[in-house]
């Protein structure tokens, strides 16, 4: 491997966990989806480098994948949702954006630290940083999840998050294509069952605003 | 005919795959329910019929599928289990239908899911590859949180969400987990395939990087340990369990954690072979005490009847983690066993609790009193059923429990203390609630419900007779899969 393809590879791991930082601090509807499918144009281009340098034509797929439906489809779907049920207002958080970065940093922190001491010597350089980026996408989007109440910015977090296990599945050389078409199905498929649950909340409660799910717990007097 | 001679040619492992997968198709397209039912019993039947063939003859291991001393016992009593419950579901159903909150619509698709749920839990189990094993599980998810939010009310909604965040987070991470395996695999295998075969990796294991594979344990043990439903991770389970439909309550607490504690099982089996590698142990016992103490503790303050007995499945299901954890040929027998008798006990007082909810018109503990005088059949069996999950004797669990503590005793007496005062604390908060619920002064409606009693009592006649007498050949099959375990 050369010394320009681990740059160039190198960099578009590294912009994945920039973007995911970016996901982190929008603080409008339409802007999170914007950001969203730039993930998704970051993540195809990394799939995508990732094929042309390990020779792996089946590696196009999932890289087509993510640019058709993360980045354009999915987006265009969950917009369409935003204004249907009339939310582009303000996201609410329950934590403040500054704590929130704070505590992103101390993740990717975490997970460089965990993932170079665990990879050593086994595995090369490359695998090596793709799974310490890998990670900390995958942290990133699971404090999203955490920090946000809407249930729209909870999809997106999500989905980020099933980004960087994509990045991981790719960089680790030769792993079968059975994981990885089976990856995108499962988004698919759990689009559709969200999808569903959206428009039940919408019929029910007219707000996808979790929290107000949270008002009709089971054990209520 | 044809179909049928087919049907008997086919292969046991492939048999209880294609079974519920073909059924699954049939009965999207069938609209009458009361057939639909019917099929739903046929089917489950056939493949547990299919599920004991395999207790004879064993296929060779191939590249996705193979069957071993371990998953068999999964698989039958999965199916078994699979069985008993739609023939539950079809008297339970019916009255669903009959009461309005059902429509026939929603039923199609119920009996289509009930049978995807079956292929993706056996699936999972004969699984020879983890990659699939993932895919199953997932599968597994999707088809459960979609039956939890079928009733479509508040309530049903929120368990559903919360089903769906947490345990999609918890496959995520296991996902994670599983490329680190294989990462871990492929200098010693080579790329491709094999690399994600359990049978080869159990044999080449050596090689493998002990730190990736540690990394990796940690990342498997939560993510499936979510689906376990262990404490701190089993916020999704007693929504799920209170608020879907209650055969749905009895497979999700019967088989579906039972399923994700096997994917934990066979790495923790990957981890012993790799010298260097940290003990999966120590994690196990911990996560599996913190949820029996917990769940003990939240016993007392339920208001809901199946969210009582959801939580005394991750309190059951934390003394199996912990058997495990604990290892050595008797625990892991003890853990075997307990396991097995929490399904059949669990899924019976969901039978018992899913009548009975539907007899008096609420699942709220303080309106139900006095069964034993109103529904007498119920009642009763709903206290053999308490009797039994509380771990008293004769019954099966007194002995598995037995067994877990006093094994415990002899090598970590403070683990032992911890774990009897969380089985004692259980015990009272269940028997403090079961005097109210059936011997209470009977109030609200007392009108008497169509109920399906066989399969109730046909769990607690094998939980009972695996409390007074477990047959030999029995014994000897379970310490050969405990040997296994390690």
């Amino acid at each position: 491997m050369t010394g320009y393809q681990f740059d160039v590879a190198h960099m578009l791991a590294g912009g994945l966990v920039l973007v995911s930082f970016m996901l982190l601090y929008q603080d409008r509807m339409f802007a999170l989806l914007n950001v969203f499918a730039l993930h998704a144009v970051v993540l195809a281009a990394s799939v995508a480098w990732q094929a042309y340098i390990q020779a792996a034509a089946h590696l196009y797929v999932p890289a087509a994948i993510a640019l058709v439906l993360k980045a354009v489809i999915i987006p265009l779907a969950l917009r369409r949702v935003v204004i249907q049920l009339g939310i582009h207002r303000n996201i609410e958080t329950v934590v403040g954006i500054g704590p929130t970065m704070l505590v992103g940093i101390g993740l990717v922190g975490l997970s460089m630290v965990v993932m170079l001491k665990a990879t050593g010597s086994s595995v090369d350089p490359l695998a090596r940083e793709d799974l310490a980026f890998a990670l900390s996408v995958v942290l990133l989007g699971l404090l999203m999840m955490v920090v946000r109440r809407n249930a729209v910015s909870q999809i997106v977090g999500f989905m980020s998050m099933e980004n960087g296990l994509i990045l991981a599945a790719t960089g680790a050389k030769g792993m079968p294509l059975v994981v990885e078409i089976s990856i995108a199905f499962s988004v698919l498929v759990a689009f559709i069952v969200i999808g569903v649950f959206l428009f039940r909340i919408r019929e029910r409660f007219d707000s996808v605003d979790v929290q107000a799910l949270d008002s009709f717990r089971g054990e209520r007097r | 005919m044809t179909a049928l001679s087919l049907a008997f040619s086919l292969e046991p492992v492939r048999a209880i795959l294609l079974i519920p997968c073909l059924s699954a198709l049939v009965l999207v397209l069938l609209p009458g329910y009361w057939i639909a039912a019917r099929l739903n019993v046929a089917a489950s039947l056939a493949t547990f019929l299919f599920a004991l063939n395999l207790l004879g003859q064993r296929p060779l291991p191939g590249g996705f599928l193979f069957v071993d001393d371990l998953n068999v016992v999964f698989v039958v009593l999965a199916t078994f289990v699979g069985f008993t419950t739609s023939a539950f579901s079809a008297s339970y159903i019916a009255h669903e239908l009959e009461s309005g909150r059902l429509t026939a619509r929603y039923l199609r698709f119920y009996h289509a899911m009930y049978q995807t749920l079956m292929f993706a839990m056996n699936l999972a189990l004969v699984a020879n590859n983890i990659g699939l094993m993932w895919v199953a599980i997932e599968l597994a998810t999707l088809t459960t949180v979609a039956m939890v939010g079928i009733y479509r009310t508040h309530e049903a909604l929120e368990a559903a969400w919360k089903y769906f965040i947490l345990g999609s987070v918890g496959i995520a991470l296991a996902l994670f987990g599983t490329i680190l395996v294989y990462m871990a695999a492929r200098p010693v295998l080579g790329e491709g395939q094999d690399a994600m075969v359990w049978t080869a990796l159990i044999e080449k294991s050596a090689g493998f990087s002990p730190e990736l594979l540690n990394v990796a344990f940690i990342f498997l043990m939560l993510g499936y340990g979510t689906k376990v439903g262990l404490v701190p991770l089993h916020a999704w389970l007693p929504d799920a369990h209170a608020e879907g439909p209650t055969p749905i309550s009895a497979v999700l607490s019967g088989l579906l954690l039972n399923v994700a504690l096997y994917a934990v099982l066979r790495f923790k089996m990957l981890l012993a072979t790799v010298p260097m590698a940290i003990a999966p142990g120590p994690l196990m016992v911990s996560m599996g005490l913190a949820s029996v103490l917990f769940a003990a503790f939240m016993l007392f303050r339920r208001r809901d009847i199946k969210r009582m007995f959801a939580y005394s499945s991750i309190e059951h299901m934390g003394i199996v983690t912990f058997a495990f954890g604990m290892g050595g040929a008797l625990a892991n027998f003890a853990g075997l066993l307990h396991m097995t008798m929490h399904s059949l006990t669990k899924s019976a007082i969901f039978f018992a609790v899913g009548h009975i909810a539907q007899g008096k018109g609420t699942q709220r503990l303080a309106e139900i009193r006095g069964l034993t005088e109103t529904h007498p059949v119920l009642g009763w069996g709903l206290v053999l059923g308490v009797i039994a999950i509380a771990g008293l004797p004769p019954l099966g669990m007194f002995m598995s429990e037995f067994l877990i503590v006093s094994s415990t005793f002899a090598r970590a007496p403070v683990l032992a203390i911890v774990l009897v005062s969380g089985l004692l604390i259980a015990l009272g908060a269940l028997m403090l609630r079961l005097s109210e619920v059936a011997f209470g002064a009977p109030d609200g409606k007392i009108a008497p419900v169509q109920a399906s009693y066989v399969p109730l009592y046909t769990h607690l006649a094998l939980v009972l007779l695996a409390g007074v007498y477990l047959p030999a050949p029995l014994v000897a099959w379970f310490q050969s899969v405990a040997r296994l375990l390690g």
